[in-house]
């Protein structure tokens, strides 16, 4: 028999292979688009304001005029504040949930807790941060209280990001230096973290693009409507990016007017996590190297 | 006195009943060959020796284990020292992603030294003794991933040698590799036994006839003979001895 003697043979078979293979193609060119088109529409919106003076100087003529300087400054203040609050504490917890406890209710337990803390939703977390944060431990509505809320926000990101990036790790690793006399702590210290790291690297970069994005959380705790300064210490007010867009366009004082700026605000927004995943991608690269080089 | 000694052991992993009573000693010096079918406990009889088992959860002992006449499952002993005296090489080559040389001086980096003179003369000695440092010397700061597998579990008897431990467990070290590595690694065994006590688990009856003193058969969890290898291979005198090692069953 010739393998091309009857075409009409399993021909529902091939339909069906072609069916699917080109409906899952057309679904991921899919994606692709809405992002491009997302990008696209506020490039082309906002790309009229984009300039030096946008960038560095601060708002005028009630938010209609001038730049954002401010809330990109306040938002930077407010990622590396959340993440100096969350990276010890997620990545410590993240160590311990894979390395140290014992399978058992208190590990399931733990790790129920952290995907329900990140299921909260952020308005929430804005909620609380203003009742602990802000008004019990008086630190009033200030970076601090900002950053605090915001690195609750990113806590699970960097647990889960963490605990994955170990468990990803082959045991082999982790038997052989035990069996040359190293304590557990200079396995995970020496030899797993360092394996781990670009992983966990990722994991936190990726948080950043949450963190900086999130206004509900900042809403009470840091965010300010109209602020033209530079904050000088940890307990002033800053302006912030997506607060900033959501001031400008819907309670400004001349939203038509201020219109492109806002567009030209989610253009710089976007831009920054962009960089950032773009970073993110590098330090992996480059820690990914080094581990191997090492 | 034995070099390692285990008298009447029992293990149990939960309900499972791993090792049955083992009663057995090596000496120093000596090559032993533990053989079994898949199972039988010898793996895990191995990992008595440097309390490997400990890593397991719901692993239970009773018995005696002693190194050099010490009991090592008693409360005073620590667990990292006992390691650093009874070395482990794996069946699977594990080396860390560092380089060549910080693969061999790990062991004694976490171990407390910091004479860095000492620590480049401890890694050439080993790698020598492993017969690994003619291919490498010229390229220590390389990552260890870049040598080939029977390289790298070479590295890996180095790392253990590194730290002098005074007994060498291997679990099925040449498994993994192909027939010239494994004849390598057959003939470092000859050497090595100069110095050190060693054990060495396989699935392969001529590699234990090769390079084994002696050789120990076990089957579901019991030790069934033990003796010089060539009368465990010529005549045996257990019937399923006899069955495993002329491969009518296992």
């Amino acid at each position: 028999m010739s393998f091309t003697s009857n075409p009409n043979l399993n021909k529902s078979k091939r339909f069906w292979q072609a069916f699917a293979f080109n409906s899952f193609r057309l679904l991921s060119f899919l994606v692709v688009a809405i992002l491009v088109v997302i990008l696209g529409f506020i490039i082309i919106n906002g790309i009229s304001v984009i300039s030096w003076e946008f960038l560095t100087e601060m708002p005028r003529e009630g938010m209609t005029k001038g730049g954002i300087f401010p809330a990109i400054v306040g938002t930077l203040w407010l990622v590396v504040g959340s993440l100096l609050f969350a990276c010890p504490i997620g990545i410590l917890s993240g160590i311990y949930i894979n390395e140290y406890a014992k399978d058992g209710w208190l590990k399931r337990f733990i790790k129920l807790m952290t995907n329900n803390l990140a299921g909260v939703p952020s308005i929430v977390f804005g909620l609380f941060g203003m009742a602990l944060f802000v008004n019990k431990f008086g630190f009033g509505d200030s970076i601090l209280a900002g950053s605090l809320t915001l690195g609750l926000l990113a806590l699970p990101v960097v647990i889960r990001t963490t605990e994955e990036a170990l468990k990803a790790i082959d045991d082999s690793f982790r038997i052989g230096s035990l069996a040359l006399g190293a304590s557990k702590w200079q396995t995970i210290w020496k030899v797993i973290l360092p394996i781990a790291l670009p992983n966990i690297i990722t994991g936190i970069i990726l948080s950043v693009g949450r963190v900086s994005g999130e206004t509900a959380p900042i809403l009470f705790t840091v965010a300010a409507y109209f602020l033209p300064k530079l904050p000088t210490s940890i307990f002033d007010q800053v302006m912030a990016l997506p607060y900033h867009l959501y001031v400008i366009s819907t309670s400004g004082t001349n939203i038509e007017a201020s219109r492109a700026m806002a567009y030209g605000t989610a253009f710089i927004l976007i831009l920054i996590v962009l960089l950032v995943n773009l970073l993110a991608n590098w330090l992996r690269r480059y820690f990914g190297r080094k581990v191997k080089m090492n | 006195m034995y070099s390692l000694e285990s008298k009447d052991l029992h293990l149990y992993y939960g309900d499972f009943h791993a090792l049955k009573g083992i009663t057995m000693g090596m000496k120093k010096n000596e090559v032993t060959a533990f053989i079994g079918p898949s199972g039988c406990g010898k793996s895990t009889y191995l990992r008595c020796f440097n309390r490997m088992n400990d890593l397991i959860d719901n692993v239970r002992i009773d018995g005696e284990v002693l190194v050099d006449g010490v009991d090592i499952y008693q409360k005073s002993i620590l667990v990292d020292d006992l390691r650093t005296h009874v070395g482990m090489v794996f069946q699977k080559p594990n080396p860390f992603p560092k380089s060549i040389f910080e693969n061999v001086a790990y062991g004694l980096r976490v171990n407390g030294t910091k004479d860095k003179n000492l620590i480049a003369e401890r890694v050439e000695t080993s790698l020598k003794q492993a017969a690994l440092w003619d291919e490498v010397k010229d390229k220590l700061k390389k990552s260890a991933f870049e040598l080939s597998g029977g390289q790298q579990q070479r590295l890996c008897i180095a790392r253990a040698l590194a730290i002098e431990p005074s007994v060498l467990l291997m679990d099925e070290p040449a498994s993994a590799l192909d027939p010239i590595s494994t004849a390598k690694i057959e003939e470092l065994i000859y050497q090595l036994k100069e110095n050190y006590t060693i054990i060495i688990v396989t699935h392969n009856m001529q590699q234990a006839g090769r390079v084994s003193d002696n050789t120990a058969f076990f089957y579901m969890g019991e030790l069934v003979e033990y003796g010089k290898t060539k009368n465990i291979f010529t005549s045996p005198k257990d019937t399923r001895t006899q069955n495993y090692v002329t491969g009518r069953f296992g």
